[in-house]
């Protein structure tokens, strides 16, 4: 790979134009990952020091640090920012962004100018919600329950409502892109069941994301209405319905859930294929069970509101069908455990992330299931309970897939590799760090501490110690990754085009690619070759000639002499 | 059942059936997320680069497999769907003989009335062994009733009547708090259940017992509010009756049909032009703002007072 190849002459998408105005102009989605991935990781720390505060309060029982109305501010902000200024945004729009395109072999995503225009939609919701931050906050929780949000609270509703209004549109725009362009822009050969698994679960979180987000636009519209001018819909004084709103908030907001933890899957199948140097097991299995959770990941919503008045006969239904959408996700998670069998593994930081994921994902989804038995969600639902589960499956499995994924590409996005060990390091501490901040919140909360307290009875006070000694490990995990990260920016070795000899297409094309991705459409012949030998070893970066030369008896498992089988299932 | 019985006792006839289906839940979790991690430990350690294992035989999917980790875990989760869902029909449906007690929820306090006219904030006197079934509404934004040692939560909600109940199986003070952000002082929206033996509940009733039943007090407010000029029997004003309204189906101008409960009787006072009643006009002023939601519990309580056959009613 000397710098005398051909296609090395051609300049990557860093190097021309290093003007503020061109980056803000520009249309190239490895661009626009990249201004994605600044605002993320800005709120992702916002959000995280608003978790700080609440995790410093909760060290003594009667909350010593804040008062009552600003602790209720930091956990709001916490939740609204993290979850749509952060979560919801994280997968798809930055390693969804970069890598979509070049994994199906596209010079860019369908429609290169919205996706400019809903990075500043992003931004824009972005600046409303800092804006009410500035004006003193919000203190309804994220859940903006009614009639509190819309007849109860004096605090700067309107703006955060705003803000999460316009950033759903970006959400909505970037899910509409993401489908036209994997519909329309494969090269050829890579028919649907040749698609990496990342694709498919960018796929399958943007139908969600398309189907879901503008029932929240309704929502937060009818709770502006109601807030503003006064129109009876969810206060009963008005004659409204407050579950009505429960109902409209949870109808986005579940599949919420499952618009962050659907590309979080399919990043880590594919990290997990890459160190493992195995195709993932069960393909197909794993992209239907990622289709059935998004399509029954839409009607589970009541199952947020068995205590709520709800009839028994609806918390019956929608307890059967939480039962059901979990297993796809056991599919999943068994199936990743299958592909180690026989693999030839090693554990570099990217697979560590993604061990780290099934591990998290699997206990915040296994507590999932009790929370799906209407009788034991009577007593943990408003606990800490339900805070453990859903930080096991947000950031235990989102945040740690997502870190994965920015490991395991960052050398093709920045043509650099960091520090090896201190990557390894970082993501054992968050590992161990992440457990002793949410493991005791199981337990605070099958004691009985509901959630949103900022003080509570002394005798949970060990468990909350314990859990906020686990946040300061925590942030020095996360705080590391940006230090070694920006580190290999500037000292880093060069990574090459494929440092971890990796299949897929976007390891086909050098490091950090070209403007154009590739010079000629490649030609796809199978996915996760990896009983093949790199399709370009040794020979100059593939921009463009066929991606796996996987003819009649090329293939013999790496591992032993038996030819692989093929997947029976295909 | 409880390892953590020091920390949160079981003080109700739901809790150790609840706890049952927890630990079994936590058993079985427990085991499969042991099984899955033991699973990747020893591949990555036995499969790991360099070691030499017998890697002959990979495949890249099985049916049988798949079908099998489909199967297996989607008939436990069925099994545990059905026991839940028995246990939970339990929880929701009070025993016939529950004595009922009414709570309005408001920021940031619990006001509890009993049906002998006993009132209390924030606490919660409740004789040991004996059902108790909880009306309860609130009179600004959802909260949540929660008794973490009984096991027990129900949202509470403006303007319609949840239901909560429990029978106490020990003597003792248990926390009681708000489960459901309320706002400012949610944190502080707490107390205390107190279970006490029958006789000493009886003692307790006596010492803090007043004048009025809350029937009784109910019926005062119904005369104040001149309920009885329109729905009083020599009435030239044409109302229903209300004697026997109670847990009998209305008809209305609509063409619908409703169950007289606690909740319609509520809206008929407060919004009464809602559901009309078939054959009568649309007369009734709101009475929104004029009664609290303890006064217009009071009245629903003469209300049903009046539709119980057998005392036929206590005198107004």
């Amino acid at each position: 790979m000397s710098a005398a190849d051909p296609v090395m002459a051609v300049p990557n998408f860093l190097d021309r134009d290093y003007r503020l105005r061109a980056w803000l102009t520009t249309h190239d989605h490895k661009r626009i990952a990249i201004l994605y991935a600044l605002g993320i990781t800005f709120f992702f720390f916002l959000g995280g020091a608003a978790a700080t505060l609440i995790r410093l309060n909760l060290i003594t029982p009667d909350g010593a640090l804040l008062k009552a109305q600003t602790y209720n501010k930091a956990f709001t902000f916490h939740g609204v920012v993290m979850v749509w200024f952060f979560l919801i945004p994280s997968i798809p729009t930055t390693l969804g962004n970069f890598l979509l395109p070049l994994m199906i072999g596209a010079r860019d995503v369908a429609f290169p100018r919205l996706n400019l225009a809903s990075w500043y939609l992003y931004m824009g919701g972005g600046l409303f919600t800092i804006a009410a931050l500035v004006a003193g906050g919000v203190d309804t929780g994220w859940t903006f329950y009614t009639p509190f949000s819309t007849m109860f609270s004096n605090t700067n509703v309107f703006l955060v409502v705003a803000g999460v209004f316009i950033t759903g549109f970006s959400s909505i725009l970037t899910g509409l892109n993401f489908i036209v362009t994997v519909h329309s822009l494969r090269t050829r050969g890579m028919s649907w069941f040749r698609l990496p698994l990342f694709v498919w679960g960018i796929y399958a979180t943007s139908l969600v994301m398309v189907l879901a987000t503008p029932v929240l636009a309704m929502t937060l519209a009818l709770i502006a209405l109601e807030r503003g001018l006064g129109v009876g819909v969810f206060d009963p004084s008005l004659g409204g319905d407050p579950l009505l709103f429960q109902h409209l908030f949870w109808f986005y907001s579940h599949p919420a859930v499952y618009i962050m933890i659907l590309p979080a899957m399919g990043l880590v199948s594919e990290i997990i294929a890459c160190f493992v140097r195995r195709r993932v097991f069960g393909y197909r299995f794993m992209t239907y069970s990622m289709l059935a959770i998004a399509v029954i990941g839409f009607l589970v919503w009541g199952h947020h509101m068995f205590v709520s008045g709800q009839s028994l006969y609806a918390s019956m239904v929608f307890s059967i069908l939480s039962f059901v959408v979990a297993v796809p996700s056991a599919i999943k998670v068994f199936n990743w455990t299958a592909t180690l069998r026989k693999g030839d593994i090693t554990l570099e930081a990217p697979m560590l992330y993604a061990l780290g994921f099934v591990g998290l994902f699997m206990l915040g989804g296994l507590t999932g299931l009790m929370l799906a038995a209407p009788a034991l969600d009577m007593p943990l639902t408003d606990t800490y309970f339900v805070v453990a589960h859903f930080h096991y499956v947000m950031v235990g499995g989102s945040v740690m897939a997502y870190l994965g994924g920015i490991h395991y590409w960052w050398p093709k996005i920045t043509g650099r590799l960091y520090s090896e060990s201190w990557a390894r390091f970082a993501a054992i501490l968050m590992f161990f760090g992440f457990n002793l901040t949410f493991f005791p919140q199981y337990i605070l909360g099958y004691e009985g501490m509901p959630r949103r307290y900022y003080s509570y009875l002394p005798q949970f006070q060990v468990l909350n110690v314990l859990s906020s000694a686990g946040a300061s490990v925590l942030a020095v995990a996360y705080l590391l990754p940006i230090l070694y990260l920006l580190w290999s920016l500037r000292y880093g070795e060069r990574a090459g085009n494929n440092p971890w000899n990796a299949r897929g297409l976007e390891w086909q094309t050098r490091s950090p690619p070209p403007k154009e991705n590739f010079l000629e459409p490649p030609v796809v012949q199978e996915a996760y070759a990896y009983d093949q030998a790199a399709p370009n070893a040794g020979a100059p970066p593939n921009i463009g000639t066929q991606v796996s030369g996987g003819g009649p008896g090329g293939g013999t498992a790496s591992g032993g002499g038996a030819a692989p089988t093929g997947e029976s299932l295909q | 059942m409880n390892p953590f019985h020091m920390l949160i006792p079981e003080a109700s006839s739901l809790a150790p059936r609840i706890d049952a289906l927890f630990w079994v839940m936590v058993t079985l979790c427990g085991l499969v997320a042991a099984g899955v991690f033991g699973a990747m430990m020893f591949f990555c350690v036995r499969y790991h680069r360099g070691h030499r294992a017998d890697r002959t035989g990979w495949q890249a999917g099985s049916l049988g497999v798949e079908l099998t980790w489909t199967l297996v875990p989607f008939a436990l989760f069925i099994a545990v769907f059905v026991w839940s869902l028995f246990l939970f029909a339990d929880a929701r449906t009070p025993p016939a003989d529950a004595d009922t007690l009414y709570v309005v929820a408001k920021q940031w306090m619990w006001k509890v009335q009993h049906p002998t006219g006993q009132r209390e904030i924030n606490t919660l006197h409740v004789p040991l062994g004996h059902a108790v079934r909880l009306t309860m509404t609130s009179q600004d934004v959802i909260h949540s009733f929660f008794i973490p040692a009984f096991r027990v939560k129900q949202d509470v909600l403006p303007g319609r009547y949840t239901q909560l109940w429990f029978t106490p199986t020990r003597l003792g003070t248990f926390p009681l708090t708000c489960a459901e952000y309320c706002g400012l002082d949610h944190s502080k929206m707490g107390g205390a259940v107190i279970v006490l033996s029958p006789a000493e509940f009886a003692r307790w009733l006596k010492l803090h017992g007043t004048d009025l039943s809350l029937a009784a007090r109910g019926a005062g407010l119904f005369r104040r509010s001149g309920c009885g000029g329109c729905h009083g029997s020599n009435s030239t004003v044409h109302a229903p009756a209300l004697e026997g309204v109670y847990g009998r189906p209305v008809h209305l101008a609509d063409g619908a049909t409703v169950m007289a409960d606690e909740r319609y009787l509520h809206d008929s006072i407060t919004l009464p032009n809602g559901q009309v009643v078939a054959g009568y006009a649309p007369v009734m002023p709101s009475f929104a703002g004029q009664l609290s939601e303890e006064d217009l519990l009071a009245i629903i309580a003469y209300l049903k007072s009046i539709s119980v056959p057998s005392n036929g009613g206590e005198p107004p």
